[in-house]
């Protein structure tokens, strides 16, 4: 499951990596007020927060493999893959912040 | 038992240029994380947050050392994307022979780096 996880994420990225590069470079760069006004579109959010939740699953797998290689204690461990956990969850909360917070 | 030679000697291991990509896909994995991810929601969030404040982050990103760290990042950011479709590519059966193998591992360390000096380039 994560093996097409981690691969279903890349796909995801990739296209909204491509999707924003399109958007840039076809306005020709990109000033202040039309960075707002991409980030005002509704269909711009959620391909936004599509793209975070692929990230950041896609960090996870990538980062638990690492540790599961290099970091022998298991309760180091354990630490290690909680704060990861914590670090990423709230990397979520902080995206729905800049999506469809007030502030 | 047969006495096998055993290199643990690191200088001595050479390492074939899919294992650098492969090594370096996993660098710039980790850099990506631990740098990339706080520092895209960081300035994403400033940048939303006034015309001020677009224009403080442009103005910090203009120093040349922060310049040079987000050039890393670039790079860290292209090697991961052209070796993650590389990847992709094998994970479909296609260049798996040891010759394109070791060709396209080439061409994603040349097509990363190339991209990024545009880029950076673009960005100085």
């Amino acid at each position: 499951m994560d093996w097409l996880i981690q691969r279903l994420s890349a796909v995801v990225m990739a296209l909204y990596t491509v999707l924003v590069l399109a958007i840039v470079l076809w306005n020709g760069g990109i000033d202040y007020s039309g960075w707002m006004d991409l980030f005002a579109h509704g269909g711009f959010k959620l391909a936004s927060f599509l793209f975070m939740v692929a990230l950041l699953y896609h960090a996870w797998i990538g980062v638990r493999d690492i540790l599961m290689d290099y970091i022998k204690p298991a309760g180091i461990r354990l630490l290690l893959e909680t704060v990861t956990v914590i670090a990423l969850f709230a990397y979520l909360g902080w995206t729905l912040q800049i999506l469809w917070g007030s502030a | 038992m047969k006495q096998r030679p055993v290199y643990l000697d690191l200088p001595r291991i050479r390492l074939p240029l899919p294992g650098i990509v492969s090594i370096l896909h996993r660098a710039s994995g980790a850099w990506l994380v631990v740098f990339g991810i706080p520092l895209l929601l960081y300035a994403v969030s400033r940048s939303l947050a006034s015309a001020e404040a677009y224009a403080a982050m442009k103005a910090s990103f203009s120093h040349p050392v922060a310049k040079l760290f987000l050039i890393a990042l670039l790079w860290a950011y292209l090697h991961h994307f052209c070796a993650g479709i590389r990847y992709l590519l094998l994970d479909i059966h296609r260049g798996i022979e040891l010759a394109p193998a070791r060709r396209s591992s080439a061409v994603v360390l040349v097509v990363s780096l190339a991209l990024t000096l545009i880029l950076g380039a673009r960005l100085w």
